[in-house]
């Protein structure tokens, strides 16, 4: 079970209000991402939840029960550090084992859950190697088989894929979603990188200065952005935001459109531009697209292969069903 | 950064060391300022409460007080001026590239660990001494008469022990500071023109003016303290008495306790003095 | 940074360096080398290099005066008070290493300070209190005092070095069920073994040196070498090759512990404000 409900909680460090009034719901099960620019308190917030820090006000519970006051030891979660945090002096085998000699977890239990873990993880050839022999991947895992051990409540992961290089972050992404999938033990994951957000989570918390923006779905966060500040930070390449005239034609402030949103032609189109830089990935083709005659440079995505070049003028048109449209607040407009 | 729990447990883990350091430190020190206001003789059986700052005046106006200041302040400022200007010096030389770095630096360094008393009375005897020590041997050898060094030159003596153990110790620590200067600088500098001259005086002198300041203040404050080697070679005569030895000869032979614990409290305050200037250096360290 | 320098130069600069490392070298090594003379050779030396030597002044020494009796004092004084300053001390650094308050930096700064009383200002009062308990001139009253006057360096030392220790890591261990305890013994106290290792050569070192309380709270029961040495300022007859023997069995341990800490040596003498 791991069902963790946060109840008014806040965290003041001295006068500055780091979490200001916050609830939330994680389900048991859940694969929970707190995602956000850095200083947005998300990391505050998972550590309220381990207990390595004291709320200032509020309540949290976990599995019904009040464990505000719960020392960490005592909460039944484990973490994964973003340094991995691996006891240096201990073999890996002894690294794993640490939680459940803590516990008081019988030799032979301990020995068959290492071995289980190795197992997973693989990581059996390196269970009498030090953490400083062993990459960065594999130090990972090791941190990962630590918390599995313990068979936790939930698990919380601060950023541990950051210290990771592009091709490996990818694969350890696949490594924790199919663990989640076959242990089915609630997660709680922060990170600062939305394409971690959006390929893991059941559902995302969305933080900026310690505020909620808002919880759904990966999908759902796509689809309705609630506000602007969601709207340009989930997705990628980054949703145009268009001001003034234009937006006012359409009854609003602001609008936004995502460049996959955009149909791209050499001949016709509502708005007419010229390309600026172009990126080609093989796969996709992003445009930047200058004098456009409205005051934003427009990202949009065309296909892999388009032959449109620098200095090429071009015509762009926006799906007309995925405007978004937000008021001068910044709220969407329903 | 921290929760309830541990902050109250680190309270908790603190204790023993603060209690204990603050017993060691209000006790006897307490016990110290108070004799100092006592008519206190132990010997004449005088035990006298509250004679005022008596024992303060008649500590500060002696004779023996004035001199032993004037001792003392030669004796830290002797030695002062030849570690720490050896100490550039020698740390200067040792950062060059050399054959057998390490077996230099350890001969180098090996004074500061010789015990006080140890390295007094060697060179009291095996070197110093006027009838049967190397140096008296070498200036018969040139055919002049031995100097009685310990009697005739006796501070300037003390001065020479004590500044071969503390000497090791400024070379390491300006040696330390010098290999801390970011090589590329130095570069740099020669690059700019400067000559070696230059860069010592406008790169690695200032460069080396914290590190400086930190041997001048931690010396001081364990040459203020000087003892053993007063206590085996000259016993306080011939003019080699510092304020330490005073106050010890106050308390611990004349057993006039309330004198002796005035001097002690001066003793306290001039120390603190240097400590307080210390203190703020270490401090500002521990921000970075 | 690696540039050629000319050999000529570098030969130069050799022969400088081991000039000056000799000469200050030198009264130990002459210790070193009278202490295999005998004591007429001693008093004479031409005589200390006629490659005659003997062994006997380590034997008479011992025979005389006992000498083990003094070395054991100081070995017990030196590592008692290292080691019961290390006991104390843990769990004060990790405190300030790991769980920083407002105070903290005015905690170590005080403890410092006690670090720099003259001992001569309160010896009277502690020689009072040791005759009122009875501990005059006991290794147990020493090994207290040399705790007390080391353990500033010892706090700051370990504090220092545990500064260096990723906090996350003993987060790591709180989460994984671990016990203030565990956290201390299991996961602290390992990773820090090397700065703490280099903590207690040095304060043994200290110890072993330190000659104003082993000099004025001693007398023979519990004298420590430094004392033992002391004795020799008013000695009679030839003494000066049993002095040397003394002197290099009261030197020789410390100076090997000492080449092996040089490099902790700096951290730990200017409290960290030099490394």
């Amino acid at each position: 079970m791991g069902r963790i409900t946060l109840n008014k909680v806040t965290k003041r460090f001295g006068d500055v209000e780091v979490i200001p009034p916050l609830d939330l719901e994680i389900e048991d099960g859940e694969f929970v991402v707190f995602v956000g620019p850095s200083g947005c308190g998300k990391s505050t917030l998972l550590r309220l939840i381990a207990g390595l820090e004291d709320v200032s006000s509020g309540r949290i519970d976990i599995d019904g029960s009040d464990a505000t006051s719960v020392p960490p030891a005592k909460r039944g979660l484990a973490m994964v550090f973003q340094s991995y945090a691996l006891y240096p002096h201990m073999s890996v085998r002894k690294n794993i084992a640490f939680p459940m000699k803590m516990a008081g977890v019988p030799q032979d239990e301990q020995a068959r859950r290492i071995e289980g873990a190795a197992k997973a993880l693989n990581l059996t050839d390196y269970l009498d190697r030090r953490p400083g022999q062993l990459s960065g991947g594999q130090r990972q895992r090791v941190a990962i088989g630590r918390a599995i051990v313990r068979e936790p409540a939930a698990f919380l992961f601060d950023e541990p894929l950051s210290n990771l290089d592009a091709a490996l972050r990818v694969g350890m992404r696949l490594e924790i979603s199919e663990l989640h999938k076959r242990l089915a033990t609630t997660m709680v994951y922060v990170t600062h990188d939305q394409v971690e957000a959006m390929t893991m989570a059941d559902k995302i918390v969305v933080l900026r200065a310690g505020n909620i923006e808002q919880v759904g779905s990966p999908l759902e966060l796509y689809r309705t952005p609630r506000n602007l500040f969601v709207a340009g930070f989930i997705g990628s390449p980054r949703m145009n935001l268009i001001e003034g005239p234009e937006a006012a034609r359409h009854e609003a402030h602001t609008i936004g459109v995502r460049p996959e949103h955009i149909a791209v032609s050499g001949t016709e189109g509502t708005w007419k531009g010229r390309i600026g830089v172009s990126e080609h990935l093989g796969s996709d083709t992003f445009f930047h697209v200058h004098d456009t005659g409205l005051a934003e440079t427009l990202t949009v995505r065309a296909g892999g292969e388009v032959d449109l070049h620098h200095g090429d003028t071009v015509y762009l048109t926006p799906e007309a069903d995925k405007i978004h449209r937000f008021d001068r607040k910044g709220l969407r407009i329903a | 950064m921290a929760t309830q729990h541990s902050r109250s447990a680190a309270r908790f883990m603190m204790a023993p060391s603060v209690v204990l350091l603050l017993i060691w430190m209000l006790v006897p020190l307490g016990l110290t300022l108070w004799f100092s206001f006592m008519d206190y003789r132990p010997q004449r059986g005088t035990f006298d409460c509250c004679v005022g700052f008596e024992n303060y005046a008649r500590f500060v106006t002696s004779s023996s007080f004035q001199d032993a200041v004037i001792t003392t302040l030669i004796m830290v400022g002797g030695i002062l001026a030849i570690t720490v200007i050896g100490g550039i010096f020698l740390a200067l030389l040792l950062d060059q590239p050399f054959w057998g770095q390490g077996v230099a630096r350890i001969l180098v360094i090996a004074p500061f660990f010789v015990m006080p008393t140890v390295s007094a009375l060697v060179w009291k005897n095996l070197i110093m001494n006027p009838d049967n020590g190397l140096l008296a041997y070498l200036w018969r050898f040139f055919g002049a008469d031995p100097v009685v060094w310990l009697t005739d030159y006796a501070l300037f003596s003390i001065v020479v022990i004590v500044s071969w153990m503390w000497l090791p110790f400024a070379t390491l620590i300006l040696l330390t500071s010098i290999q801390s200067l970011d090589s590329e600088r130095l570069e740099a500098a020669e690059m700019d023109g400067a000559g070696a001259v230059a860069r010592f005086w406008y790169m690695i002198l200032p460069h080396l003016a914290r590190a400086i300041t930190i041997v001048i203040l931690i010396e001081t404050i364990f040459l203020l303290a000087i003892f053993a080697e007063i206590f085996v070679t000259t016993g306080g005569a011939f003019g080699t008495q510092n304020l330490t030895y005073l106050i010890y000869q106050r308390v611990i032979e004349s057993q006039n306790i309330g004198l002796g614990s005035a001097g002690g409290i001066i003793a306290v305050i001039l120390a603190n003095i240097v400590a307080i200037f210390l203190m703020r250096i270490v401090g500002k360290n521990l921000d970075a | 940074m690696a540039r050629a320098v000319s050999p000529q130069r570098k030969a130069m600069t050799t022969i400088v360096v081991y000039l000056i490392a000799f000469t200050l070298f030198f009264p130990i090594l002459w210790t070193i080398l009278v202490s295999f003379n005998s004591e007429a050779q001693a008093i004479d030396p031409p005589r200390v290099l006629d490659g005659s030597w003997t062994l006997e002044n380590y034997t008479l020494v011992q025979e005389r005066s006992d000498y083990m009796r003094y070395l054991w004092n100081s070995v017990v004084i030196a590592v008692g008070s290292t080691l019961l300053g290390i006991v104390i001390a843990i769990p004060a650094a990790w405190a300030m290493a790991f769980v920083p308050g407002k105070r903290t930096k005015d905690v170590l700064l005080w403890m410092l300070s006690t670090k720099m009383l003259p001992a001569v200002g309160v010896l009277f009062p502690i020689r009072l209190v040791l005759i009122e308990l009875d501990l005059l001139d006991t290794k147990v009253a020493l090994v207290f005092i040399l705790t007390l006057i080391n353990l500033p360096i010892i706090v700051w030392m370990l504090y220092t070095y545990f500064k260096e220790i990723p906090g996350e890591i003993l987060e790591a261990a709180r989460m994984d069920g671990a016990t203030l305890r565990s956290e201390i013994v299991h996961v602290l106290t390992p990773m820090a073994v090397p700065g703490i290792a280099s903590t207690i050569l040095l304060n043994i070192i200290l110890a072993w040196n330190e000659s104003f309380w082993t000099l004025t709270l001693t007398t023979i029961d519990a004298a420590p070498l430094t004392a033992f040495i002391a004795s020799y300022s008013s000695p009679e007859g030839l003494f000066y090759a049993k002095l040397s023997a003394a002197s290099t069995m009261a030197i020789a341990p410390i100076l090997v512990m000492g080449w092996f800490s040089q490099k902790q040596l700096v951290r730990g003498l200017t409290f960290g404000a030099v490394k």
